[in-house]
């Protein structure tokens, strides 16, 4: 009774992205499924989910091929997918998200809402996973929708079902409650395919572990043969070293000041909820959280970017709270946005456009209104060959980079002056281990030059990582304080604050 | 965020844009801005061939009786109606003049509206604003007599103002409210037509003694210099600024980088420090400057020297045209407007000559256009081979707000 | 060193939010319409000038009922009604109301100017009325249009030439081989537009907005072309018939509501059948779900089996059905001709109603009797012979679409997907 993968290839115009994969579950089994991005495993699961067709190779269930065209397809043959990012419809309800394509309906195609929502309670109570059937999802927390997607898949009578990177928007109570839900799934005799790159739960949660590494299985592991290390470079091919080399911080002066703040998202919802906390020169402070919690509009705030509703934000001796992006940035404070592609970089754009995005207006990239290209093209020769950005060149459009060197031209854009405050916002979110190396390693750099350092991230390692002192923010609130050497099951806990319906799972 | 690994070896294709691009800011060969539209023209004048075809009524009436002698006057219906076509937009000196004379309101709306596509903003309100730039400048025309070489550039002054303050009337209201700039320019465009029509109708305008909607002339001074006695005048010279005008602004400008940086990520752009919500009121504000320009011209660069109503025409729908024909860039529309130019003026020869109405050249602008914007379509038709950046022309995100 | 948390027991003054800044705008503007009211309409009314408004039409079964009403004393009342809702929202504790005392303070300054506008006159009320639901037709019908279109993520500019083609095509259809053919010429023609918009942007993903102006302009170059080409030629092609009004018994004899809801022709009727039958579909039915959930969330849609493109292909093209019957509207129903450019605008107009009906049938239906009445209100004024300018008069539905999108666009929220082509890996 097994689900199989055997010898599968995809190759997409110019990239091989499946080389002759092999992937097999059994019934009441889990399987890891590991590698970086770029490795391979979101084409392989989405041919599985007849998002792809295979260029060759095929899937077989209990020994017989599939046909898989369209999910239809793959729903109908048993096997069930849970998206590392929902595949829910935000403003309908948690029973019209159920029932989604398989709508029970009485005549001329009226719905059934009633028998959805009976469904919906059935399983909900049969699995614990305590929802409201009839709550909207957008208003609801992240480790519930994560639930309402569960419950979408089960309500289809899956037989294997794929979390890919399920982990990723969770706290770690909801981790440890995520992990009991697939205890109960593997009892129900399910064979479940758990795709990450969070090499503990990996080992944590999983009967066997496979590798992917550009493409190719490169290792198949069981839990109790390796450590995280082993792991690590396994996926990347070479040793890794997972520590990030820090000395001990000598904080100076208090540089940036924040007093009460309390800031408002689009919703009209406070995001930011009063919240007080220094950050001193030659300091790294990190603040952790899962995202959600009111980080994105901290940040905004602290950028300009967003007006606050009440509270000071202090640089020094200046009062910045209402200042403008451009003043709060020539205040020398450099900022890393946590979404590159869409507030960091301009697409389509070149390269040497995007370095001088922060500069055009000023000298020597500019005299008064007219532009001086060859001003901009030294400047972006010199910070490409300094910040080692993999390009064929400065006119090329920064589109066409990889995301680790996406990321390294708006740090070097961001850092090539002096600077007396960094904000970085999930610095290094979905890019490779190299280039993960390199901008911490420059985070660093700044610090030792006296920068105050402010980060946020959702990657708690991260956070430990690099942080002398580290915040917890949580529902807009800081929820704990600690020092830079604190555990992460301690960090963890301070991420409880009010979280009584997540206990009930 | 997914993260394909970049592919293996061969950038060559893959974005890199050559001098050509550097230069002009456009994203593809020369070859590739060049044969899209060249074919679009082609396709486009065949099909209109095939409409004076099926809509010569009185020949239709005799393909019954008669197929032989039909298809006969029917291709020489077809025949007549292109050789006037080409010879009243290139066949003699006047003839160029006459190309050259229609394309200047043309490339003066088409680079309004350029501007604004680069910038993300569709503005479909040039009419509008070229009503009331126009004004502006009549009214300068007839209540001022200045020496010539001060007279005009006051004209020109005054339409780009309050050209440029139509316009920005929109981009206000998308700055403030998220009001899509479709509907608020479409809408002004009617309000301009009305109020033109009643300032008209007013002391202040109309032609004492008249009940029409028709204004006084303009003093002399302010007519548009024409060249010897064709009806080419100053204003096409003025086009050609505006072309090299709008090019330095876009490419060589720090306020241009900032048009264009909204134009393909406002986030981005605002996340950089500009200020996106002006930058839309500056856009529009020199759009409007633009048409207004085009709509003084309309006025001064044509007897009698007066204003009627809508005496714009249909020249800001054809300026959509002309942007997208000329892919948003300066020289681009510059192009195109001298394509829509010759039509316009072999247009004129062909209704006169041929008998067909003038609107069969809306039609095929019309179809240039689409095949334009579908770069997909043409390339299907004559099966050409895609360039990789080619995925779409997409430049609206949705209603704002 | 830091403070983690900090709960202050002094409340901290805080800035304004965007709700109460627009709620501070609003109040200021109701005020200022007060001082208007008082102004022009009541000291601007003669002392004794009474406004006669007709309720009842001529033959109807309640007939003679009117409201013989002093403009100025209704103006001062007006006017005081007006200042104290504006001052009441100016209160911060009264935000949420701030639409509500909008809309009232906009209806009771329409009835202050009209009272004005009527003083000493006799002015059929029932008339405008009955001419505010006629003339919302073809906003709703284009609004209905766009709605289909938006709700699965296609926005749809080019209903102006969808319903201007339709017009055409009914015409010369109507006037071949009678209105009900031509009914169905115009439908059909709405329809292939809209195949045309939904191939242009679903299959070659053209910009949305471009394709829509880009129909609109051939829409009006093919069918201004036409007309002269042909029309001009074969004038018994472009006198079609007319569907004549209709009056619903029993419910069309009830005073005032009776002749503005009940005595219309097909297209008023259809029109409120078309809204209900909207209504029920895309919250009741599962091809209501389906469509909805494609304009929210096509990749959700996608990855349980929903055919996204064949989703958004039908839906247009119903829309375009739609657009086809309100194009019919113009030429079979209203004038009974085709001129060049005979929906000005309309279109747009619709597009406008549907954002401010929130993209929801019955809301769209409201947004169009507004606009009706701007129309109506046009076209009323003219006869009555005030002393606005009748170029002004023309520029009302336009003004009062500015205001609307202006005003309600920034808080309305579209489908999500709106606007953007979904791309299949």
């Amino acid at each position: 009774m097994a689900l199989e993968l055997r010898g599968i290839t995809k190759q997409f115009p110019g990239v091989l992205a499946n080389d002759d994969v092999n992937l097999s579950v059994a019934e009441g089994e889990t399987v890891a499924l590991l590698g970086e991005n770029g490795a391979g495993k979101t084409t392989l699961m989405n041919i599985l989910y007849g998002l792809y067709t295979p260029t060759s190779g095929e899937v077989l269930i209990d020994g017989a091929p599939l046909t898989l065209n369209s999910p239809g397809d793959a729903i109908a043959a048993g096997i069930g997918m849970v998206h590392q990012h929902f595949m829910l419809v935000p403003v309908f309800t948690v029973a019209e998200n159920v029932i989604l394509g398989d709508e029970p309906t009485k005549r001329i195609g009226w719905l059934d809402k009633r028998r959805a929502r009976k469904t919906v309670t059935e399983i909900s109570s049969r699995y614990k996973l305590q929802v409201d059937p009839d709550a909207v999802v957008e208003d609801l927390p992240v480790g519930v929708q994560q639930r309402v997607e569960i419950i979408k898949v089960l309500e289809r009578e899956a037989r294997y079902v794929v979390f890919d990177e399920p982990t990723s928007v969770l706290t770690p109570t909801e981790v440890e409650g995520f992990f009991r839900i697939v205890e109960g799934l593997k009892a129900d005799g399910k064979g479940i395919i758990f795709i990450s790159h969070k090499l503990g739960e990996a080992l944590e949660i999983a009967d066997r572990i496979v590798i992917m590494r550009r493409g190719k299985t490169v290792a198949e592991v069981r839990p109790e043969d390796v450590d995280e290390t082993q792991l690590a470079e396994l996926m990347v091919g070479r040793p890794v070293d997972l520590v990030v080399h820090r000395e001990e911080s000598n904080p100076g002066d208090v540089v940036l000041a924040v007093e009460g703040l309390t800031v408002l998202d689009d919703r009209l919802q406070r995001a930011v909820d009063d919240v007080s906390f220094t950050v001193r020169s030659g300091e790294i402070v990190g603040i952790a959280g899962v995202q959600g919690n009111g980080q994105t509009e901290l940040v905004e705030t602290l950028t300009g970017l967003r007006p606050s509703l009440g509270g000071t934000v202090m640089l020094g001796d200046a009062d910045i709270t209402t200042e403008s992006p451009r003043a709060i940035h020539n205040r020398a404070i450099a900022h890393v946005p946590e979404d590159r592609q869409e507030s960091g970089l301009i697409l389509p754009f070149s390269v040497t456009e995007n370095i001088i995005l922060d500069s055009y207006h000023q000298e020597p990239i500019s005299h008064g209104v007219r532009m001086d290209w060859d001003a901009a093209r030294k400047r972006a020769e010199r910070l490409v060959e300094e910040y080692d950005v993999r390009t064929p060149g400065i006119d090329v459009l920064v589109s066409t980079l990889s995301g680790g060197n996406q990321q390294k031209v708006i740090v070097a854009r961001e850092f090539d002056r002096d600077v007396t405050l960094v904000i970085a916002s999930q610095p290094t979110r979905g890019i490779d281990v190299g280039s993960i190396e390199y901008i911490h390693s420059r985070i660093v750099e700044e610090r030792d030059q006296g920068a105050a350092v402010l980060i946020v991230s959702s990657e708690l390692d991260e956070i430990t990582a690099l942080s002398d002192r580290i915040l917890v923010m949580f529902e807009g609130r800081i929820a704990g304080e600690f020092d830079g050497s604190a555990s992460t099951t301690e960090i963890g806990l301070a991420m409880l604050g009010s979280q009584s319906e997540e206990e009930a799972s | 965020m997914n993260d394909a690994p970049p592919p293996d070896g061969g950038w060559d294709d893959q974005g890199y844009p050559g001098w050509f691009q550097r230069v002009s800011g456009v994203g593809s060969s020369v070859g590739q801005a060049v044969l899209v539209p060249a074919l679009a023209v082609l396709t486009a004048l065949i099909i209109g061939a095939f409409i004076i075809a099926i809509t010569d009524v009185d020949t239709l009436r005799i393909w019954g009786s008669d197929p032989g002698e039909a298809f006969g006057l029917t291709m020489s219906g077809i025949f007549d109606a292109y050789k006037a076509l080409f010879v009243g937009s290139v066949g003699s000196p006047r003839a160029i003049s006459e190309t050259l004379y229609a394309a200047t309101p043309l490339i003066l709306a088409g680079l309004a509206v350029a501007v604004g596509f680069q910038a993300g903003l569709f503005n479909i309100g040039v009419n509008g604003q070229m009503l009331i730039g126009g004004m502006a400048g009549l009214w300068v025309g007839f209540t001022f007599s200045l020496p010539m070489i001060i007279h005009i550039p006051l004209v020109v002054i005054a339409a780009i103002v309050f050209g440029g303050m139509w316009a920005a009337i929109a981009g206000f209201l998308k700055a403030r409210t998220g009001a899509h700039e479709v509907i608020t320019t479409i809408m002004l465009n009617f309000i301009a037509l009305y109020l033109i029509d009643y300032l008209l109708k007013s002391s202040w305008f109309q032609e004492p003694g008249r009940n029409d909607p028709i204004s006084k002339p303009a003093n002399p001074s302010a007519h548009f210099p024409t060249l010897g006695d064709y009806r080419l005048n100053i204003g096409f010279v003025i086009a050609l600024g505006a072309v090299w005008f709008v090019w330095w602004l876009m490419y060589r400008s720090t306020i241009g980088f900032e048009f264009r940086a909204v134009g393909f990520n406002p986030s981005g752009a605002k996340y950089a420090g500009m200020n996106v919500a002006w930058i839309y009121v500056a856009v529009m504000a020199v759009s409007g400057a633009l048409a207004g320009i085009g709509g003084a011209n309309q006025i001064l660069g044509l007897e009698p020297y007066r204003g009627i109503s809508n005496f714009a025409g249909t020249v800001g729908f054809d300026a959509i045209a002309l942007a997208l024909l000329g892919r948003s860039h300066p020289v681009g529309v510059l192009i195109a407007g001298l394509l829509f130019g010759a039509l316009r003026a072999g247009g004129r020869e062909m209704q006169g000559a041929a008998g067909i109405p003038i609107d069969l050249v809306l039609v095929l602008q019309a179809l240039i256009i689409v095949m334009i914007a579908a770069p997909e379509l043409v390339r299907a038709i004559y099966r050409i081979k895609t360039p990789e950046e080619e995925t779409g022309t997409t430049i609206s995100t949705g209603w704002g707000g | 060193m830091t403070t983690a948390t900090s709960t202050s027991d002094v409340p901290v003054r805080t800035r304004a939010t965007p709700q109460e800044r627009r709620a501070t705008g609003v109040g200021i503007v109701l005020i200022v319409l007060g001082v208007f009211v008082f102004w022009a309409f009541g000291l601007g009314s003669e002392p004794g000038a009474d406004a006669t408004f007709n309720l009842s039409l001529p033959g109807a079964t309640f007939e003679n009922i009117t409201w013989v009403v002093s403009a100025r004393w209704l103006a001062f009342a007006v006017a005081v009604i007006l200042a104290f809702l504006g001052g009441m929202i100016l209160r911060r504790s009264n935000v949420r109301w701030t639409n509500l005392a909008l809309a009232i303070g906009l209806i009771l300054f329409a009835l202050a100017f009209l009272t004005w506008a009527a003083g000493g006159k006799s002015f059929s009320l029932v008339g405008m009325l009955r001419s505010t639901v006629l003339l919302s037709v073809p906003v709703t019908l284009g609004a209905m249009t766009g709605l289909m279109c938006e709700r699965v993520a296609v926005i749809n500019i080019a209903i102006e030439g969808q319903l201007l083609t339709a017009a055409f095509v009914g015409t010369i259809v109507g006037s071949a081989w009678g209105i009900w053919a031509g009914l169905v010429g115009a439908m059909l023609t709405g329809a292939l537009l809209g195949a045309v918009l939904a191939v242009l942007a679903i299959k070659f993903r053209i910009d949305q907005i471009i394709a829509g102006v880009v129909i609109n302009i051939f829409a009006l170059g093919l069918t201004s072309f036409l007309a002269r080409r042909v029309l001009s030629e074969a004038p018994d092609l472009n006198s079609p018939g007319r569907f004549t009004a209709f009056k619903i018994p029993i419910l069309g004899d009830i005073p005032v509501l009776g002749p503005m809801f009940f005595e219309h022709n097909l297209f008023v009727y259809a029109t409120f059948i078309l809204v209900i039958v909207l209504h029920f579909g895309l919250f009741y039915t599962r091809w209501g779900l389906r469509s909805r959930s494609v304009g929210e969330h096509p990749k959700a849609a996608d990855t349980v089996g929903i055919n996204v493109y064949r989703t958004r292909y039908r839906n247009v093209i119903l829309g375009g059905f739609i657009a086809g019957f309100g194009g019919a509207f113009f030429t079979l129903a209203q004038v009974s001709r085709f001129e060049e450019n005979l929906t000005a605008g309309i279109g747009f107009i619709g597009l406008a109603a549907m954002i401010f009906g929130r993209w929801m049938p019955l809301g769209v239906f409201g947004a169009g009797l507004v606009f009706g009445f701007a129309l109506a209100l046009q076209q009323k004024l003219g006869i009555l012979g005030t002393p606005i300018p009748s170029e002004f008069l023309s520029m009302t539905p336009y003004i009062v679409t500015i205001i609307v999108v202006a005003g309600v666009v920034g808080r309305a929220r579209p489908p999500a997907a709106d606007g953007k082509p979904y791309i299949k890996d």
